[in-house]
């Protein structure tokens, strides 16, 4: 039951989840946001995916780097155009700032696309199998593991050799003194919505590769698996986003493989009482972080 | 080199400032003192520029500042040692004095000038990979000096760099806040323990609830004011003050 099909699984369901809740910690680190547009910029990715590669014939992986740029690219927008004129005002105006960015992009999707679902698509290699070591897997949670592996390798070479980094880590711990430095505030902050969207694009190519199509709300559940991994491994830093990511993945999978098959319907009921424990025994999560809960106005 | 005119500034519908009004020239070491809530860090914050001013103007070398960021305002060269030291805790050593050089980096001169800060405080050497939050507080306070000093600042404000210190350490604090003077480095210092600043400072600004209640030299402030019962009576644990 456990081997290396549920390794595999389990692997690349963590290293999946682990770059959706990285994306929404990288900007609460700095701004304290709980950013819950977060999951329309995967939207966004994959309607991009969606319109380059039916209105284009631009190569797979090209749409695919573009689709990441433009979630990037929203990401910051929002920031630009919606996040920067409320941040010194109040903490409430950020939040439902947020609320608002996300219903616009939705609305805005169902309204220029459609609000139905389309379908996105994909190259040949999502849907080919691999066999490693006498284990038969698609090859997409391969690549998924890849990606993360790679992503998260040059993250953290990034936020600990460069200044920019070195500026983004004091900048979550203490706002106000990384100012008193000369960094910039608009600088660490536009940079960390760049890297959420980043993230948020990656995350949008599996995601939106599992079922090959892309509708307005679909960016709802990863929004609630990034909620869920940094309940369990720590909102307050990157590392605890990351461990929660593969925790959560973990758990998920083995709830699938151990819960009876009438039960398996009740799955994310199990999941859920299993947060709660975690906000009960430890609502700091696994990873304690030294980010402070001071805001920046 | 700082002149700050009729300052008046406020968090939220608190005054804290009422018209505050001082000098630094440069090469100076000054101090201002007065009791908690007299306004002292209140003043430094307005001119770093982490707190914006209701109301006066702050010029540096000529400029004024009063409405800038303080990410523009250290980059001029004015740096702010804040008060409880607030280092990056969660970063090493050599990374607060990485982030300290921020304003100012220059490849060449960043291995000098870390050089120097290591002169001044062996004891960072040592400790470059730790993270800052496992410093002793008296080594916090060095770091956030140092911190400073990495931004090669014309100006250097101090807040309360003696607080919470072992007395062992004041002394360490404060003979190296006279070293720094000793360098030509320009010192805006705010203390508690008075006697203590006064024995090194040019110059003294006395506040009391958001206004300046005297400035002169440290002897004029003697001869004028019974600084004791009127400035420091049962505040703050400075109970060794005498002047």
């Amino acid at each position: 039951m456990i081997g290396g099909e549920f390794l595999i699984n389990t692997l690349s369901l963590g290293s999946l989840y682990a770059l959706i809740a990285l994306g929404l910690v990288f900007v609460y680190g700095i701004l304290k946001l709980v950013n819950f547009a977060y999951g329309e910029y995967i939207m966004i990715a994959g309607y991009a995916m969606f319109m380059l590669g039916t209105l284009t014939g631009l190569p797979f992986y090209v749409t695919m780097v573009l689709a990441v740029i433009v979630a990037a690219l929203t990401s910051y927008l929002t920031e630009l155009v919606a996040f920067r004129p409320v941040r010194t005002k109040s903490f409430n105006a950020m939040l439902v700032t947020s609320f608002a960015v996300s219903v616009m992009l939705q609305n805005a999707v169902v309204i220029l696309i459609s609000p139905r679902a389309r379908a996105v698509p994909l190259p040949p290699a999502f849907n080919a199998s691999i066999n490693i070591l006498g284990v038969v897997t698609p090859l997409r949670n391969v690549l998924t593991i890849i990606t993360a592996v790679t992503l998260l390798t040059a993250l953290t070479l990034i936020m600990k050799y460069t200044v920019l980094g070195i500026a983004m880590r004091a900048a979550a711990d203490n706002f106000g003194t990384t100012r008193l430095m000369g960094v910039p505030a608009n600088l660490v902050i536009s940079v960390a919505f760049i890297i959420s969207g980043f993230l948020a694009g990656t995350v949008s190519i599996f995601w939106v590769g599992r079922s090959a199509s892309v509708e307005p709300l679909i960016g709802f559940t990863p929004l609630l698996i990034a909620f869920i991994a940094t309940v369990i491994g720590g909102m307050h830093s990157l590392v605890g986003a990351v461990v929660g990511g593969f925790v959560y993945g973990l758990l998920f999978n083995l709830l699938s493989v151990t819960l009876p098959a009438s039960m398996i319907t009740y799955r994310d009921a199990f999941m859920f009482a299993i947060v709660i424990l975690f906000l009960v025994l430890r609502p700091e999560g696994l990873v304690r972080g030294s980010y402070t809960e001071e805001r920046v106005g | 080199m700082l002149t700050v005119s009729e300052l008046r500034a406020s968090y939220g519908m608190v005054a804290a400032l009422h018209g505050v009004s001082l000098e630094v020239t440069e090469g100076e070491l000054v101090a201002l003192l007065g009791t908690n809530g007299a306004g002292k860090s209140t003043t430094l914050k307005s001119v770093a520029g982490a707190l914006r001013p209701v109301q006066g103007s702050i010029t540096f070398l000529g400029e004024e500042i009063a409405s800038s960021k303080p990410e523009a305002i250290v980059k001029k060269g004015l740096s702010l040692v804040p008060e409880g030291r607030d280092i990056f805790t969660s970063l090493t050593v050599a990374e607060n004095l990485r982030l300290g050089a921020f304003a100012s980096y220059d490849r060449a001169r960043y291995h000098e000038d870390l050089e120097e800060v290591f002169g001044l405080f062996p004891i960072l050497k040592e400790r470059l990979t730790q993270a800052g939050g496992l410093l002793s507080g008296g080594e916090q306070q060095q770091l956030a000096i140092a911190r400073a000093l990495m931004s090669r600042p014309r100006l250097l404000m101090l807040d309360e760099p003696s607080l919470g210190l072992a007395p062992a350490l004041v002394d360490q604090i404060f003979e190296l806040i006279a070293s720094l003077r000793e360098r030509n480095v320009t010192i805006l210092l705010v203390e508690q323990n008075a006697e203590r600043a006064l024995e090194i400072a040019d110059r003294v600004y006395v506040l009391k609830t958001g206004n300046v209640e005297f400035a002169g030299t440290p002897s004029q402030l003697e001869r004028e004011l019974d600084i004791t019962e009127v400035y420091f009576g049962g505040e703050g644990g400075t109970s060794e003050v005498t002047v």
